[in-house]
């Protein structure tokens, strides 16, 4: 008998679906109304850091280099005050089989599937995971199959997601191209129930530790070229899963002090579900339409519990305009000789912001940068913006507004990292685990954990708990 | 135009029509049906506009509306954005400031 493929039918059998596809049983790690223990979930499902290196290293992923930005730093020097610009560094990612850092989370999750007994992976993404998943595939000879949102009702797509789908074709895999819509998910149900395929999700176990070499090897560089760790990461945040993996890998690596900021585009004003926004914004990753609500919850994932819980590591927050990331991955190109891919710039921009407020012996990490070529550049995502009514022009960054214009800024100075209130996330995350576990009380266990999980104390979890009324039992 | 067995194409098929999108989303977005295209081995001669049934490359059996044979990729960098040249002569003037170099 066939199986009911209406949307209420399968998204009823999502559960179901999900167990099989991603083999994890994650009711075992729930310890109270809302809390579940993480640690124990990331040690008992995922692999140490050793074996992930030793992953990683027999696929030819990681182990990237970490540049000096010279001429970058020179410039930050010039413009800030006397005895302001930090050094700035960058871990090129590109250097990775399929060009991100997301070769990393792929490897991990591709090589699980495979030691499962799967036959293929299956990964929903319109970002560079998708060409990571289809490269690592390739490589252990599985299956792939990339769900993307790609088109709008006049089936007109952005350069970028447009090369992301060519890219993945040609590592061999088959993509399912949609229209914009949340529904998404639903297509993703149905393809994993109709191949028996692995769930190569961003958010399991797997595809954050895959993160963690890279935070570590950022300590260990650091203290190669510097001999210090550095004082400062800067990670471009959009569903929590770099922040949250590169700072595990900080750890693990004993870089205890070194600062954790996350940073994403600017994309407020813009819906990320409207068929007619989809094509008015000129970044598809690494923005506030996904940073903001991962951040506040990140269990909105295609896993019941994710392991990218990004406010559980980010020790600031900033966004920067689309205008800036693009004047700055041109600076990249022009001043430092490294041509590369404008979303994963968006850290490289605050880097260079926050580098002329800090002190000039302090040392700053951008912690990736993702390949360029037709679509995936700044030149096809401006001239792609221009043909679609939005105004670029010279002037003040500040006065972007998404979807509208895109300013570049007129002097460098005019490059600000503009910084979000993490507390207010903060609380916003507490209230929705209210609201999405429908709890009208809580217990001591539930505070400690959202107190971990937002990296802050017993007391600020109390007092945000008073305002929304909810008791401790 | 005709197409024929085993010609590599694209098809499209409307997965959900608006009324059956799920409830959070824009009013834009809930008045267009979610669509899908693609692509795979024809697995019979057809028309261009036809319902056709194709293999894709994990062996999948699909079916829809043949849109394309041999679908080509179309995007590029687009027109020159003459602002972008501005930046690298900007940047490097102001690094050269002070040096003494040309």
């Amino acid at each position: 008998m066939s199986k009911d493929l209406s949307y209420q039918a399968v998204m009823a059998r999502k559960n179901e679906i999900m167990k099989k596809a991603v083999g994890i049983d994650y009711s075992v790690f729930e310890t109270g109304r809302i809390a579940f223990d993480y640690e124990r979930m990331m040690r008992e499902t995922g692999y140490s850091l050793q074996e992930i290196q030793r992953i990683q290293s027999s696929v030819g992923v990681g182990n990237t280099p970490l540049i000096e930005l010279k001429n970058l730093t020179k410039l930050a020097r010039k413009l800030a005050p006397k005895g302001k610009g930090a050094r700035i560094f960058i871990k090129d990612e590109a250097c990775n089989p399929s060009g991100s850092f997301k070769d990393r989370r792929a490897s991990v999750s591709v090589y699980h599937a495979e030691k499962l007994g799967f036959k293929g992976v299956v990964a929903a993404t319109s970002g560079n995971y998708g060409a990571a998943v289809a490269s690592q595939a390739a490589m252990r000879n599985l299956k792939a199959i990339i769900v993307q949102e790609c088109y709008d009702s006049r089936k007109i797509g952005q350069p970028e997601i447009l090369e992301k789908q060519r890219k993945c074709e040609c590592l061999g895999a088959e993509v399912i191209q949609l229209s914009v819509g949340p529904e998404l998910f639903y297509m993703f149900l149905r393809v994993l129930e109709e191949t028996g395929y692995f769930n190569a999700s961003l958010y399991s176990p797997f595809g954050i530790a895959g993160v963690e070499t890279l935070g570590y090897e950022i300590a260990m560089q650091c203290r190669e070229k510097i001999g210090k760790d550095p004082d400062v990461v800067v990670v471009t945040h959009a569903g929590g899963g770099n922040v949250t993996g590169t700072a595990r890998g900080l750890i693990k690596a004993g870089a205890l002090d070194t600062k954790v900021y996350g940073a994403s585009v600017d994309l407020s004003g813009l819906h990320m579900a409207s068929d007619y926004d989809f094509n008015r914004k000129s970044f598809t990753t690494g923005h506030t339409g996904f940073g903001i609500p991962f951040a506040t919850w990140p269990d909105r994932s295609d896993v019941p519990r994710s392991a990218a819980r990004p406010l559980r590591y980010l020790d600031r927050y900033f966004t920067v305009k689309q205008g800036e990331v693009f004047y700055i991955t041109e600076a990249l190109a022009q001043l430092e000789g490294i041509e590369r891919g404008p979303a994963g710039n968006t850290s490289l921009t605050a880097a260079f912001a926050l580098a002329m407020e800090m002190d000039e012996d302090q040392v700053i990490v951008v912690q990736e940068t993702e390949y360029t070529g037709v679509g995936k550049h700044h030149l096809s995502q401006l001239s792609f913006a221009r043909k679609n009514g939005i105004d670029i022009r010279f002037g003040n960054p500040d006065e972007e507004v998404a979807g509208k214009n895109i300013i570049l800024p007129e002097d460098p100075r005019l490059i600000k990292a503009r910084e979000v209130d993490l507390n207010k996330l903060r609380r916003s995350y507490i209230k929705n685990c209210i609201d999405n576990y429908k709890v009208d009380y809580v217990t001591l266990e539930d505070v400690e954990f959202l107190a971990e999980d937002t990296k802050t104390d017993k007391e600020f979890v109390l007092s945000v708990l008073e305002q929304l009324n909810v008791k401790v039992e | 135009m005709k197409a024929k067995k085993g010609d590599w194409v694209q098809i499209h098929e409307v997965v959900l029509q608006p009324h059956e999108r799920t409830a959070n989303i824009p009013e834009d977005t809930k008045n267009v049906p979610l669509e899908m295209w693609v692509k795979g081995f024809l697995n019979h001669d057809a028309n261009i506009g036809d319902t056709v049934e194709i293999t894709t490359l994990t062996g999948r059996v699909v079916k829809g509306k043949l849109v394309e044979v041999n679908p080509t990729y179309t995007y590029g960098f687009g027109e020159f954005v003459p602002e972008i040249l501005q930046i690298g002569i900007t940047l490097r003037n102001i690094l050269k400031e002070g040096d003494g170099r040309e």
